[in-house]
């Protein structure tokens, strides 16, 4: 070990209380950094993918203007075409097909205006998690057609119950009217409201000859392994896929295309929540400028006799750097390394907000919300600490190059 | 001479008081300018959560919650008028509307809406729509046909003024009806999707639609003053017939912004906790180095016959002192940069989708509350005091014989 080294060390611990106050502050900071950053991003993850796995899937083909517009006649011709270019990447977990009409739904005393979908039993149970959310009654089977599965709170408001007939009265896709009866057999409950209020579903063969689709359908629903396979799978499947088919512009959308205010709404948040750890790590600097600035001004006779002795200024500023730099890492270490822990501990056992279960209701999630642990989540912070410390430990150090050694040896 | 003495200590090293100080300062500052930004974020998602006809106090038939249909509306509105010309102070307003869910179409587009009959004089002066509407007119008092539509749905109807949309709904007497009404304005709303849910017609019109005669479906009540709220809704309750009429506030009506209220708060106070840790620590180093600098002193003091306690105390008027400063010039900038962002506000553009996600408007304006303040400064303060106690004590515990030895 250098002198310097050596000398940095004892310097450190002369003033023990002070060192270690100096560190908590800097672990304090790391540490709460480091566990809010991987809460939040568990709980976006989460968000994400209740909200992927209920409905929207990871990612959709659908044809141009269909997500704005909803326009019925905005239908893909011939889903199978598509579907054996999904079958080709092996990284798409699954797809299904799917078709949409608004419609009013009567039971026998109230009426509704609500979403009519079309799905494939089969399909949507291995892309969304409708089949597990089916409360009462039971899931659709490949066989059936005039059945219906409905949402609890369109259940309720339309005072029906399993084994109750609806009237749909829509309009087809060629503008006749499409009008059908159909027995409810199972309700489902997602939490979301939004979905349980203004969703009804039916097999899709009944769907098309209710609707007069004539074998087409508005949605091809995709998922992937994971959240993070999207992107890869876009691009290659981008090269693959026809621009157009039957005279319509094919798209593809993701997630974030298919439910910008989650995407937006995350941004917002975290945004907002970056200025809320700017501001922690500002007072977190600006208390370990004021400890670093005492230490050096209170040595300032001790700096006054090495300068007289021959020491070279910048020798004394890598001196103080190094000081600082060793309860700055030795800090962001400790707190890092805790935060790590106890997110951890959190990601196994899971943070209970019951008290705020009904605004996670929202956002489809649980009670219970798991931080993650990250690569990004368990650097960000300390970094950024460590980078802001060693700033405010250079105006100090900087005053330490400016000391003359006869003044500095008078004061006191 | 005790708090002069404090005093004149503090600015014996006045360069490690400012640093201290303007710790203290930056972290009231930023909780006050937080605080308020939150705040405005709050009450913004409040205003929109709100003004999309819910009010501040809102009756119904008592099963209307339940069951949002024709069926329960509420038949004899004239009782209650009387009972809220009586009972609400004068500046207070209110809307009485037929609200049913309908299903609206043109040749090409058709999509499930609610359909809300108003009276356009007393809407007008309480909710967004009367103050909305960017193109054509408002409704008309003895308009039956006509019809206002929210800018995203009209986009998406691929329709305009003056052009022809089908309500679809069922009524009075269970009945499927439609009726053909004629678009007169276009409304906008904070929200694309209140634009897309709601369809405004003339309590006449809707009368007319739906079969019936004198019921309507809900009174909306807004306040002069939102401390009012509770108190007058129980009050209605009081004095309404419960068996017909159940009286929410806005608390029952839209739960979540009140859950969120909540956990803002809770929310706000654990950063207030946090931010004050960090800063805390600065206060006790600076403090304990005071203290340490002074060792001959407070030996010297302490020989001299001075007890114990009135060592800490004075050390305590120190950090006080240090402490006031701080809170004072940190509540002095909170204010000042609060007070420049409220001309412009902030705007959330950038994330405008994102707001509306959240229920927020696309601008925030901070809105600064005297509790909000007074709960920063009691955190920064009290905590600030505690801590304190660590180096008075240290300085309590130096003894004459110790600081000779210094």
């Amino acid at each position: 070990m250098s002198t310097d080294i050596k000398m940095a060390l004892r310097n450190i611990w002369r003033s023990p209380i002070r060192t270690m106050l100096t560190l908590s502050a800097i672990a304090f900071a790391a540490l709460i950094l480091v566990f809010m950053l991987s809460f939040q991003l568990g709980s976006y993850e989460a968000m994400v993918n209740s909200s992927v796995k209920i409905h929207t899937g990871h990612f959709q083909v659908q044809v141009k203007g269909y997500n704005e517009k909803q326009n019925m006649r905005f239908a893909i011709s011939s889903p199978k075409d598509i579907a054996a270019k999904l079958d080709k990447i092996k990284k798409i977990q699954a797809y299904t097909f799917r078709a949409n009409g608004f419609s009013l739904v009567s039971s026998e005393n109230r009426t509704r205006g609500v979403l009519v979908t079309g799905i494939d039993p089969l399909g949507e149970a291995s892309v969304s998690t409708i089949k597990t959310l089916v409360k009462k009654g039971g899931y659709l089977d490949k066989n059936d057609t005039d059945k219906a599965l409905i949402g609890q709170l369109l259940a309720q408001h339309l005072k029906v119950s399993v084994n109750d007939e609806l009237t749909i009265l829509g309009q087809g896709k060629n503008g006749s009217i499409a009008a059908g009866i159909v027995t409810i057999k199972g309700i489902f409950s997602s939490g979301i409201d939004e979905f349980d209020r203004s969703s009804i579903q039916i097999p899709l063969n009944y769907f098309n000859d209710l609707f007069y689709m004539q074998g087409s359908v508005h949605e091809i629903v995709c998922t992937a392994a994971s959240l993070y396979d999207v992107s890869n799978i876009v691009k290659e499947l981008k090269k693959d896929l026809p621009d157009n088919q039957d005279g319509k512009e094919i798209v593809l959308l993701d997630w974030k295309e298919l439910v910008p205010g989650l995407v937006q709404g995350i941004k917002l948040d975290l945004v907002s929540a970056m200025i809320f750890y700017a501001i922690l790590i500002i007072v977190v600097a600006f208390s370990i400028l004021n400890t670093f600035l005492m230490a050096i001004l209170e040595r300032t006779k001790e700096f006054g006799v090495m300068l007289a002795l021959g020491v070279k200024p910048g020798r004394l500023l890598k001196l103080v750097m190094m000081e600082s730099s060793f309860m700055t890492l030795v800090g962001v270490s400790i707190g890092g390394a805790l935060g790590c822990l106890l997110t951890l501990w959190f990601q196994i056992h899971g943070i209970n907000l019951e008290s705020a279960s009904e605004i996670l209701k929202e956002y489809g999630m649980s009670g219970t919300v798991y931080p993650k642990l990250s690569f990004i989540s368990a650097f960000a912070g300390p970094v950024a600490v460590l980078f802001i410390t060693l700033c405010a430990a250079l105006y100090p150090a900087l005053k330490v190059k400016k000391l003359t050694p006869v003044e500095a040896i008078n004061s006191v | 001479m005790y708090f002069q003495l404090a005093w004149r200590n503090i600015w014996r090293n006045s360069r490690r008081t400012i640093v201290i100080i303007t710790a203290v300062a930056i972290g009231v500052w930023s909780m006050v300018f937080l605080s308020a930004f939150s705040r405005g974020m709050l009450n913004s998602m409040l205003e929109n959560g709100k003004s999309v006809l819910v009010g501040d106090i809102q009756i119904h038939h008592k099963n209307y919650r339940e069951d949002p249909s024709i069926d329960k509306s509420m038949e004899r509105p004239d009782v209650i008028r009387v009972v809220l010309e009586n009972s609400l102070p004068q500046d207070a307003l209110w809307a009485e509307r037929i609200k049913v869910s309908a299903f609206v179409s043109n040749a090409r587009h058709s999509s499930g809406v609610t359909l809300v009959g108003i009276d356009p004089k007393q809407e007008e002066r309480i909710s967004f729509v009367g103050r909305s509407i960017i193109k054509g007119t408002f409704l008309e008092e003895s308009d039956k046909r006509g019809v206002l539509v929210g800018k995203a749905l009209l986009d998406k109807f691929d329709t305009k003024i003056g052009k022809k949309l089908i309500l679809m709904t069922r009524d009075k007497n269970g009945k499927v009806v439609s009726k053909a009404f004629r678009i007169r304005g276009i409304y906008r709303a904070e929200m694309e999707s209140t634009e897309k849910s709601y369809l405004f017609i003339t309590m006449s019109g809707a009368r007319n639609l739906l079969n019936m005669q004198t019921g309507i479906s809900e009174i909306s009540i807004v306040l002069p003053d939102e401390e009012m709220v509770d108190a007058f809704g129980e009050m209605l309750q009081e004095k309404l017939d419960t068996r017909l009429y159940s009286v929410e506030t806005w608390k029952d009506l839209l739960p979540m912004l009140e859950a969120y209220l909540g956990m803002f708060n809770s929310f706000m106070y654990i950063w207030y906790v946090v931010v004050f840790i960090a800063m805390g620590f600065g206060i006790v180093n600076t403090s304990l180095m005071a203290v340490f600098e002074r060792v001959r002193e407070f030996g010297l003091l302490r020989a001299l016959g001075m007890k114990p306690w009135w060592v800490i105390r004075s050390v305590l008027t120190e950090s006080i002192f240090i402490l006031m400063v701080g809170i004072l010039t940190g509540n002095a900038l909170g204010m000042i940069s609060v007070f420049l962002m409220k001309e412009n506000g902030i705007n959330l553009a950038m994330f405008g989708k994102g707001a509306e996600f959240f229920g927020m408007s696309r601008i925030i304006y901070p809105v600064l509350t005297l509790n909000d303040v007074m709960s920063v400064n009691y955190v920064i303060f009290f905590l600030g005091v505690f801590v304190s106690f660590y180096p008075a004590i240290r300085a309590a515990q130096i003894t004459p014989v110790e600081a000779m030895r210094e």
